[in-house]
């Protein structure tokens, strides 16, 4: 059986990707030590580039290609899109940090092309051996970008631990899918979806528990979220924020796919199961950010409970307001990234990531400061910001099914996490500073944090071309 | 009755030797016992007419693995690793929580009236292994080259020493 000649054209982004990853190692090659930053310019442009077969995608017909194994439509490529451009964003915030901190700053911008081309991969898979191979993918790659500044102690905590814990969750995912696998003989998502309909209830709920188990590490839902605080920690900051949005969207991608195409016939009730994951994520995530000191562990655990709130969605994805997931993680990618940025501004400059060092960045650093508080609003669900129109899809998305609890859960967990959002723009506005002195900003972190910035505002103010695009993209190629 | 047998003395070779690799406090004999674990999975591959993974399983797994991480283990500075002791302190723990999965598990599969049916076995295994990787599974073949082309790259950053 030839391959046909359209499902080509369907991988085009996919195989822009690689071959921009292989480019980048030869180029790489010729750019001597200290120049690197030519490496990580190639690489945001060509990523940059990479939109456009992406976008050429939009509005194709929603299909599996390469035998059943991949497949196109709207909501995969919503998620490559989401990919690609936080990569880029993450690239331009990497080159300021890296400089000078490693000889192997080249590699760094190449790991994160190649790990763009493992998050499109992971959002288009429809098939296990593709869903495993490509969380593989990016995990690899994170484990080595998080362990990346190999003086540093706590980076080197980093990665072991993420490395240890996720080798043992994605044993446990692997060994629930080969339950699939027994319970149907099949691999391909949209087999085993109609083959799981009569299947027995015990050994599909043990299947659906470990693989959850695999995709919920990913996307650090409780109870395997122990090891975000202190990965983000010890991660160079760059990296925390490529793995709170990046990586988080496309787990995300794979946990829906998972669930609506190959549980949609299931014997067992993983709406209630989701439902109530979501509620102990984002209240568990909450609870413990409240007493954090350092930045990037309080907004390692904030992360944890939007991983909550975008569970919700998950459990709610279906109805009028199915894109709400969708609107959510287009408006969490913009301010999460922006607070990192923030955060990678601050840590680079003052050389602290601790809170309290925060205080009266209102005067050294305006723009920063009321960027960040923009962030921080749009973190908690304030109006007029993207965190706001994002909240009230998902909380319309989960009345719309019947999940008012799971909503008002959302709601109360929302006013907690003012507190300690509002903490850091209370030590920026309200405390004196420690010295004197303006905080000064890189250009490519500049233009990494103008791109959030305006994302954030946009999509809290103009609402409707994003609801218009998410709408697009919700279209989830069911069988 | 024969295959019974022979699947029964097989798990017992894999499984008490993979409970060695876990639990001996010398590091070297954890890897040698990996050599066991490794042949009685091939043991499987084989009674279920799979002789080809079989063979690879062999060479692959319980040869190179098992010399590679003997020759990580002489090559940190543990040297022979006859003088270094694994310690684990949750082993009571560990225990308690492997033996409450593998009852729930064993519960579930022989309470699973699971899906039958003979195949087709080929005339030789490794040719429609080779067909299915340039058909079927070629996406999955391109990729796994990438992702070993990736952990290349992690292995040589994470390896090398920084000037």
């Amino acid at each position: 059986m030839p391959l046909p000649i359209e499902d080509l054209w369907a991988v085009s982004p996919e195989i822009w990707l690689a071959g921009l990853g292989l480019l980048l190692l030869v180029l790489d090659l010729f750019v001597p030590s200290g120049r690197k930053a030519i490496v990580g310019w190639a690489a945001a442009a060509g990523l940059t580039l990479g939109l456009v077969p992406i976008l050429g995608l939009v509005g194709v017909t929603p299909r599996t290609v390469f035998f059943g194994t991949y497949v196109v439509d709207g909501f995969a490529i919503f998620f490559k899109i989401v990919a690609v451009a936080s990569t880029v964003l993450v690239i331009l915030s990497a080159m300021d940090v890296l400089r000078g901190q490693t000889q192997f700053e080249g590699e760094m911008y190449i790991l994160l092309t190649f790990t763009a081309l493992g998050l499109s991969l992971m959002a288009g898979s429809a098939d296990l051996i593709m869903v495993v191979l490509s969380i593989e993918f990016v995990s690899l790659c994170s484990y080595v970008m998080a362990g990346y500044f190999k003086a540093d102690r706590r980076g080197n905590e980093a990665g072991l631990k993420y490395f240890l814990f996720g080798a043992g969750a994605s044993a446990v995912m692997i060994y629930g899918f080969s339950i699939l696998y027994g319970l149907t003989g099949q691999t391909s998502l949209y087999a085993i979806a109609s083959a799981l309909s009569g299947a027995p209830r015990p050994a599909v709920v043990v299947a659906l528990v470990m693989a959850l188990a695999g995709i919920g590490f990913k996307v650090s839902m409780v109870p395997f979220h122990q090891w975000t605080p202190d990965v983000y920690e010890g991660a160079p900051t760059p990296v925390a924020a490529f793995l709170s949005v990046a990586s988080k969207a496309a787990g995300f991608a794979v946990l829906l796919r998972l669930l609506a195409v190959a549980f949609a016939s299931a014997p067992v009730d993983w709406i209630t199961l989701i439902a109530g994951l979501s509620a102990v994520t984002m209240t568990v995530g909450n609870l413990l950010a409240l007493p954090q000191r350092n930045i990037k562990r309080m907004l390692a655990y904030s992360s944890i409970s939007h991983a909550g709130f975008l569970l919700m969605g998950v459990a709610a994805y279906a109805g009028e307001f199915a894109q709400g997931l969708l609107y959510y993680i287009l408006a969490y990618a913009f301010t999460n990234l922006g607070a990192f940025f923030v955060a990678v501004t601050v840590g680079q400059r003052l050389g602290t990531d601790d809170i309290p060092a925060y205080a009266g960045l209102g005067e050294r650093a305006p723009a920063l400061a009321w960027l960040m508080a923009l962030f921080m609003l749009s973190l908690t669900g304030i109006p007029p910001t993207a965190g706001f129109v994002g909240k009230f899809y998902i909380f319309g998305a989960a009345v719309q099914n019947g999940l008012i609890w799971l909503a008002a859960i959302g709601v109360v967990n929302s006013v907690i996490a003012l507190y300690y959002y509002v903490g850091v723009i209370r030590a920026m506005f309200l405390m004196p500073p420690a010295s004197a002195g303006p905080v000064g900003q890189p250009a490519a972190l500049q233009l990494a944090l103008g791109i959030t910035g305006l994302g954030t505002l946009a999509a809290g103010l103009f609402p409707q071309p994003f609801v218009t695009l998410v709408s697009a993209a919700s279209l989830l190629l069911r069988f | 009755m024969g295959q019974l047998a022979a699947f029964i003395i097989l798990s017992v070779v894999t499984l008490v030797s993979a409970v060695v690799v876990v639990a001996s406090q010398n590091i070297v004999r954890s890897a040698l016992s990996l050599i066991p674990t490794l042949l009685g999975i091939a043991g499987v591959y084989i009674l279920l007419q799979a002789e080809y993974v079989a063979g690879i399983q062999v060479l692959i797994y319980a040869g190179a693995i098992t010399v590679l991480i003997l020759f990580v283990i002489m090559l940190t500075e543990h040297g022979t690793g006859a003088r270094f002791r694994q310690v684990n302190e949750q082993v009571l723990p560990g225990t308690i929580a492997v033996a409450v999965l593998a009852a729930l598990l064993m519960a579930v599969f022989f309470g699973t009236a699971w899906p039958r049916a003979a195949g087709t076995l080929p005339q030789y295994t490794a040719t429609s292994i080779g067909t299915t990787f340039l058909t079927s599974a070629i996406l999955v073949f391109i990729v796994t080259s990438f992702v070993l082309l990736v952990a290349l790259m992690g292995a040589i950053v994470i390896a090398r020493r920084e000037r």
